[in-house]
């Protein structure tokens, strides 16, 4: 009884001492509550007769009926296919990119054109997806666009490029890649910074060439950071940048275009079918929160320094 | 170590070519920004006719009269504003002393409270019970839901604890023997000492509330509280559907095209103007961090 009197009196006076450190800290975790731990509650509707009127707790349970339907679905089955397509051609050509970038920075010694090339090519990260889409409506409209001008002076007839199923992953991958390779090479040009000079001073008196340093010492060296990028990226595979995708697809386009995020917007916040497309961003959210622990474990394994 | 003269015939060669490459895709970044530069200034015939390719044909600023002349575009203007102060400051004020908050030794629950926010950077309830969620709060259509809706960010509050936890205990040691309480510690301390990790915090808050479209699209129906993103895409999407607008415009010496590269060039001026601002920080390399984790 005495052991637990002296436990309140010593939170009692914790508190008493401490309580300012507690006001910083409970806006924020109301807000984690109010805005992000709620919705988990919420959550719930993938597996109700959700409907507006009833709201969260008054609806019925239906168990796993959405996912039955979810499944068996071809467009849902679609979306969950485009979404992997999509995000694995984006790792295969979005993630090479900026290391061949900063290699190539890496190699000019005109300071005055590396960084005049560098301030351009971060540039378009900072530019909206809404921006983006801009441009490239504009630039591959059928009639005024500027690529199919060009492909008209080789006498290439105009090509509706929106509107046609196969070229909307070429143009969104590569909307992506010229949006952001510029900034990701950030990340590996700091890496080369960080290998020892020595390395290449040795290179160089034995007589090693630009070329078989950068495979030799350069690469090999900023392996764990590629590495680590790409770890990080196949644990974050289901975040296709669904905006972009809402702004440039169309129903003609659909087939190539739809992923999982976009599937959720149309039926759920256009078509008011919640409880469906809750299930379809339960699902998603899962299999994200999956990839993403495998992710961190395998790092954590391999890095010693896990990634959060 | 780098210098020309020490190079072999053969990597002179090789660092040319890479200097070559390295041009073009320079340019290639920065065409679109001049194509599209270009087109806001040439007149809707030629825009329509697609003979626009770097610099304006017959010259006019009718795009721009247009877009500068619709009240609409000001108010959307001026809402992102709105959102870009008033959800950076929000930020920031919930961000900075809850960082600190979870950088203290003696805070009971730390282990928790830190799991609390790392937690929802790996699971995220998504679109449909956030919109719900934000709909039973009575946050749609308002510019209090856009602001508070998006304060946080786990990431950010992890950035800035890990700093506050880098600087060492000495630092605060004088002001707490002059009698500091913890918020004066945190304003007259560590604020200071961290200058460049809460710069680049306001950094990642001000560029996101700027090109934020997606959730004021769904968040908001009144359209005289949309953000600008949201009205270049409405603008966008009216332009190309809009038959009748289209017809009308034959005449004028604007067209879909123009008026569309005129308000994105409206829209890309600010982030310009306060990119050499960027920049300085990132030169600096400190955005690192924050790319690192």
């Amino acid at each position: 009884m005495n052991n637990f009197q002296d436990k309140v009196g010593w939170y009692i006076r914790h508190f008493k001492r401490e309580w300012q450190i507690y006001a910083m800290l409970a806006p924020a975790i109301i807000w984690f509550i109010l805005f992000l731990y709620q919705p988990m509650y919420g959550l719930q509707i993938a597996f109700k007769d959700y409907s507006l009127f009833k709201g969260i707790t008054g609806s019925p349970w239906v168990g796993f009926e959405h996912f039955e339907t979810l499944f068996s679905s071809d467009q849902f089955m679609r979306a969950v296919k485009n979404t992997f397509i999509i995000s694995g051609l984006t790792l295969l050509f979005g993630f090479p990119a900026p290391i061949i970038l900063a290699l190539m920075f890496n190699e000019v010694l005109n300071q005055f054109f590396k960084r005049t090339s560098q301030t351009i090519v971060y540039l378009p990260h900072f530019i909206s997806t809404v921006i983006i889409a801009g441009i490239v409506i504009t630039a591959f409209s059928p009639s005024a666009g500027i690529v199919n001008t060009a492909l008209g002076w080789f006498g290439i007839e105009p090509i509706y490029f929106l509107s046609k199923a196969e070229w909307f992953r070429p143009i969104f991958i590569g909307s992506g890649i010229w949006q952001e390779a510029g900034f990701s090479s950030i990340v590996f040009l700091a890496a080369i910074a960080g290998v020892n000079p020595s390395l290449y001073e040795s290179a160089m008196v034995d007589g090693a060439s630009r070329w078989q340093m950068i495979w030799k010492i350069t690469l090999p060296s900023i392996l764990p950071t590629i590495l680590i990028m790409l770890i990080i990226r196949i644990g974050n595979l289901l975040e296709v940048s669904f905006e972009l995708i809402i702004l440039l697809y169309q129903p003609a386009t659909y087939e190539t275009a739809d992923v999982v995020n976009t599937f959720i917007y149309r039926q759920g916040l256009q078509g008011g079918q919640y409880d469906l497309a809750g299930a379809a961003g339960l699902f998603n959210a899962v299999v994200a929160f999956i990839l993403v622990m495998t992710a961190n474990t395998i790092s954590r394994r391999y890095s010693r320094t896990s990634l959060w | 170590m780098k210098n020309m003269n020490l190079y072999s015939r053969g990597d002179k060669i090789f660092v040319r070519i890479n200097m070559v490459l390295l041009a073009l895709f320079t340019i290639s970044t920065l065409y679109p920004f001049i194509y599209i530069a270009a087109v806001s200034f040439s007149s809707g015939f030629a825009a329509r006719a697609g003979v626009v390719v770097a610099a304006p044909v017959d010259t006019t600023i009718a795009a721009y009269k247009f877009v500068l002349s619709a009240p609409e575009f000001w108010q959307a203007y001026m809402n992102t504003f709105i959102y870009t102060i008033g959800g950076t400051l929000m930020s920031l004020a919930l961000v900075i002393p809850a960082a600190y908050a979870l950088s203290r030794k003696q805070l009971i629950g730390r282990r928790f409270w830190n799991l609390m926010v790392a937690f929802t950077m790996w699971f995220n309830a998504g679109m449909i019970p956030f919109w719900l969620n934000m709909k039973d709060l009575g946050l749609l259509d308002s510019y209090f839901g856009i602001i508070i809706g998006f304060a946080i960010n786990a990431f950010n509050i992890i950035l800035l604890r890990n700093f506050f936890e880098s600087i060492p205990e000495s630092f605060e040691e004088a002001a707490r023997l002059d009698g500091a309480n913890e918020f004066q510690v945190l304003w007259k301390v560590f604020v200071p000492l961290s200058k460049p990790a809460i710069v680049t915090i306001t950094l990642f808050c001000v560029v996101a509330r700027w090109n934020g479209f997606f959730w004021a699209m769904v968040l908001l129906n009144d359209e005289g509280k949309v953000p600008l993103q949201v009205y270049l895409r409405k603008i966008i999407a009216e332009l190309s559907d809009d038959q009748e607008f289209s017809a009308s415009l034959m005449s004028a010496p604007y067209s879909v095209e123009t008026v569309t590269a005129a308000i994105i060039v409206c829209s890309i001026i600010p982030v310009l103007l306060f990119y050499p601002f960027i920049q300085k920080y990132f030169n600096k390399g400190i955005l690192l961090g924050g790319v690192k984790g």
